[in-house]
C-alpha cells in the first residue's frame, strides 16, 4: 500500500465527516463511529495478532457501565468518565488477557467468551448496574464549556476522540511492536524461536485492543445516554466479529467500512423487517466467509492492486 | 573458555552443547531414548538417521520448545534445562524448523528486520513510527547478500521460490549472530542446483559459528560435515567422521536396511 495515497483518504473522509451532522441524522453517525473504533480495536487482535477474541463485548459494555456510573453517581466530568471506562476496560483486558493468552487458537476463543460471560454476570447481578433496566438517564455534561447535550456538540467531541483512538491504533499497527505483532500472527514458533516472549507481546496487544473497545463503550454511553446489558452480550462480541469480517480483517480501515455498513443496516431495517434483522446478518456473514473472504475493503485492495498491475496471491 | 583451541577438531577443543540421557516419551512411546550428544565449538555436525529417528524430537528439545522427559541439556557449560525457548534463543542458540518457517505476508526485509528489531529495545513501543527501523536496513541488506537475497528484499516472501525460502529463514537465523545454529533438513526438497548453493552458503556463515544439521543428502553431509551423529529409534547408533561413521557395520545396516526396503517398495 503506497503510503502517500491514504492519509489522503483520511483527510477527505475527515473533510466529509466534519461536515456530515448538515446531513445525516449526528447520533446515527456517532453510533457509526463508536463501533468503528471498537471494531478497529477488535481487529488490532484478530487481524494484525492473529488472536480471535469472542469475549469482546465485556470490555464495551464494562466501560459503558464504569462511565454512566461515574457520571451519574460520582458526577464526575465528562472526560474523566470517559478515561476512567477506558482504563477500567484496560485493566480488565489485562486480568483477562493474562488468563487466556497461553490458550492455543480455538481454547483462546472459548476462554475469552467464558471470561465475558462471567463479566455479563456479574453486571447483570451486580447493584449498580440497575440488572435488567441498565443504568438510564446519564448527563453527558460538558467539555470547555460546551454543554453536549446538544447532539451537534458531543459529535465533533466524539469524532475527534474516534478520530484520535483510529490513529492509535494505525500507529500501532505501524510501529516496531506492530510489526512484531505481525510476526507473532504470521508465525509463532518463528517469532519465539527468535527470542521474542509472544506472550508478552500479546498481552500487551490485548491490553490496547481492551482499552480501545473500552472507550468505544465510554462514548457510547455518552451517546445514548444509557448504558446496557446488551453491550455486554455475546451477540455484541459476534457482531464485532462480523463488522471485522465485512470490512476486511487486516485491512487498516476495513472495520471501520464494516462497521459503517452494520450499523446503517441494522438501524434502517429494525423497523422494516423487525427480528429478520437477524437472518439478513446472518445471510451476509455466510456471503463474506464464502465469497468475500477479503472483505469489503480488503477486495477493494485487491481490485485496485490488479488494476495496477500487481501481482494478488 | 580457556585452553589452546586452535585447532577446532582437536580431542581438547570446547564442548560447546551437551547433552546427557535425554528422553522424550510421547504417552509411553519413547521418541528420544537416552542421547547423549556433544558438539564441538566451530564443527559443522550432522545429526542423520532414518525418518522416525527422532532428530526433529531432539531440535525441540535441545531449544525447549518441547520438555525432556528425563536428562540434562548444557549449553557453554550452562545448563539450559530448565530455560525457556526465547532464553535460549538470546543466548545464541537459535533453531530453523523442517517446514519452512518465513513470516509468508511481510516482505523479505521486513523478516531479516525481525531479528534484528530487538536489539533496538524498541519492540514494545507501540506509538513509535515503522520508519524508526530503517536504520537497521544496512544490517539487514547486509545479511541479505551474504545468502543472495539482496535483489529480492522488497519481494512479499511468500512469493519467493522454495530454495530462496529456504535462504532466507538462513539470513534471518544469522540476523541473531547465533553462536550455535540449529537446521532442520535446509536442504529438504530441493533440487540440485539448491543444495548446492546452501551447502556453500552453511559452510560459508559457519565460519565463527557451531552449526548442527539434520541432513538427508550425504553428499552435504560428506562435504561440508565435521562430525556425524546417527540416530535410530530414538538412541544414538554411531558418532565420529563420515569416514568411520560411513564404514560403520551397524549404520550401513540400519541405512540400507531402511534403503534395500524403499527399494524393494519401489518396484
Ligand atoms: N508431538 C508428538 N506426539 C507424539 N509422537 C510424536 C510427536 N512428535 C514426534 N513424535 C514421534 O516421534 C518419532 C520421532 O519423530 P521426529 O519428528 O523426531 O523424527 P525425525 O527423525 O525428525 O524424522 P524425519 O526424518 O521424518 O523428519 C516419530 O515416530 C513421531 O511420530
Ligand atoms: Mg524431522
Amino acid at each position: 500500500m503506497n503510503p502517500q495515497r491514504f492519509p489522503l483518504g483520511y483527510l477527505a473522509l475527515l473533510a466529509l465527516l466534519l461536515i456530515a451532522p448538515a446531513l445525516v441524522y449526528p447520533v446515527l453517525i456517532m453510533k457509526v463511529l463508536c463501533f468503528a473504533v471498537f471494531a478497529c480495536a477488535f481487529n488490532l487482535l484478530l487481524g494484525y495478532t492473529g488472536l480471535l477474541s469472542f469475549g469482546h463485548a465485556a470490555f464495551l459494555g464494562g466501560a459503558a457501565y464504569l462511565t454512566a456510573h461515574a457520571l451519574k453517581v460520582w458526577a464526575l466530568p465528562t472526560l474523566a468518565g470517559l478515561a476512567l471506562g477506558t482504563l477500567g476496560a484496560a485493566a480488565l483486558g489485562w486480568v483477562m488477557g493474562s488468563l487466556a493468552i497461553r490458550r492455543q487458537g480455538i481454547y483462546f476463543a472459548m476462554s475469552t467468551l467464558a471470561l465475558a460471560q462471567l463479566v455479563f454476570f456479574l453486571l447483570l447481578k451486580s447493584e449498580f448496574t440497575g440488572g435488567e433496566d441498565g443504568l438510564q438517564g446519564v448527563p453527558r455534561g460538558s467539555v470547555l464549556g460546551f454543554d453536549l447535550s446538544s447532539d451537534t456538540h458531543l459529535y465533533y467531541l466524539v469524532l475527534a476522540v474516534a478520530a484520535g483512538a483510529f490513529w492509535l491504533i494505525h500507529r500501532t499497527i505501524h510501529s516496531p511492536f506492530g510489526q512484531i505483532l505481525k510476526a507473532i500472527r504470521e508465525n509463532e514458533a518463528r517469532a519465539v524461536s527468535l527470542g521474542y516472549d509472544v506472550d508478552r507481546y500479546k498481552l500487551l496487544a490485548f491490553v490496547l485492543s481492551a482499552a480501545v473497545s473500552g472507550l468505544a463503550g465510554a462514548l457510547k454511553t455518552l451517546v445514548f445516554s444509557f448504558a446496557t446489558l446488551s453491550d455486554a452480550h455475546w451477540h455484541t462480541s459476534g457482531e464485532v466479529v462480523l463488522m471485522t469480517l465485512l470490512g476486511g480483517v487486516g485491512t487498516v480501515f476495513g472495520p471501520v467500512a464494516g462497521a459503517a455498513v452494520i450499523v446503517t443496516l441494522q438501524n434502517e431495517l429494525a423497523d422494516k423487517v423487525g427480528s429478520l434483522v437477524t437472518v439478513i446478518m446472518g445471510f451476509i456473514f455466510a456471503a463474506c466467509v464464502l465469497a468475500f473472504r477479503r472483505g469489503l475493503v480488503g477486495e477493494a485492495i485487491a481490485l485496485f492492486r490488479r488494476m495496477i498491475g500487481e501481482k494478488v496471491q | 573458555m580457556t585452553g589452546p583451541t586452535a585447532n577446532p577438531a582437536a580431542p581438547d577443543a570446547e564442548i560447546v552443547l551437551e547433552t546427557k540421557g535425554l528422553v522424550k516419551e510421547f504417552r509411553g512411546f519413547v521418541a528420544v531414548n537416552g542421547v547423549d550428544l556433544q558438539i564441538r565449538k566451530g564443527h559443522i555436525h550432522a545429526l542423520i538417521g532414518p525418518n522416525g529417528a527422532g532428530k526433529t524430537t531432539c531440535f525441540n528439545l535441545l531449544t525447549k520448545f518441547l520438555e525432556p522427559t528425563r536428562g540434562r541439556i548444557r549449553f557453554k557449560g550452562e545448563d539450559i534445562t530448565r530455560s525457556s525457548p526465547q532464553q535460549i534463543a538470546r543466548q545464541g542458540l537459535v533453531r530453523s524448523f523442517q517446514i519452512s518457517a518465513v513470516f509468508p505476508h511481510l516482505s523479505v526485509l521486513e523478516n531479516v528486520r525481525i531479528p534484528l528489531q530487538r536489539r533496538l529495545g524498541t519492540s514494545f513501543h507501540f506509538w513509535k513510527s515503522c520508519r524508526s527501523l530503517d536504520r537497521l536496513n544496512d544490517k539487514a541488506m547486509e545479511i541479505l547478500a551474504l545468502v543472495g537475497l539482496d535483489g529480492f528484499a522488497r519481494m512479499v516472501a511468500v512469493e519467493l521460490p522454495y530454495g530462496r525460502k529456504r535462504a532466507l529463514e538462513i539470513a534471518t537465523t544469522l540476523a541473531l549472530e547465533p553462536e550455535l545454529m540449529l537446521l532442520d533438513e535446509p536442504t529438504q526438497g530441493m533440487g540440485h542446483e539448491d543444495v548446492d548453493r546452501v551447502m556453500q552458503l552453511i559452510k560459508a556463515v559457519s565460519a565463527g559459528r557451531t552449526v548442527l544439521m539434520v541432513e538427508h543428502n550425504m553428499k552435504v553431509v560428506s562435504g561440508i560435515c565435521d562430525a556425524i551423529t546417527v540416530l535410530a529409534r530414538g538412541a544414538v547408533l554411531a558418532q565420529g567422521d563420515y569416514a568411520s561413521v560411513s564404514r560403520n557395520p551397524a549404520v550401513i545396516e540400519a541405512y540400507m536396511g531402511t534403503e534395500a526396503a524403499q527399494a524393494a517398495g519401489g518396484h
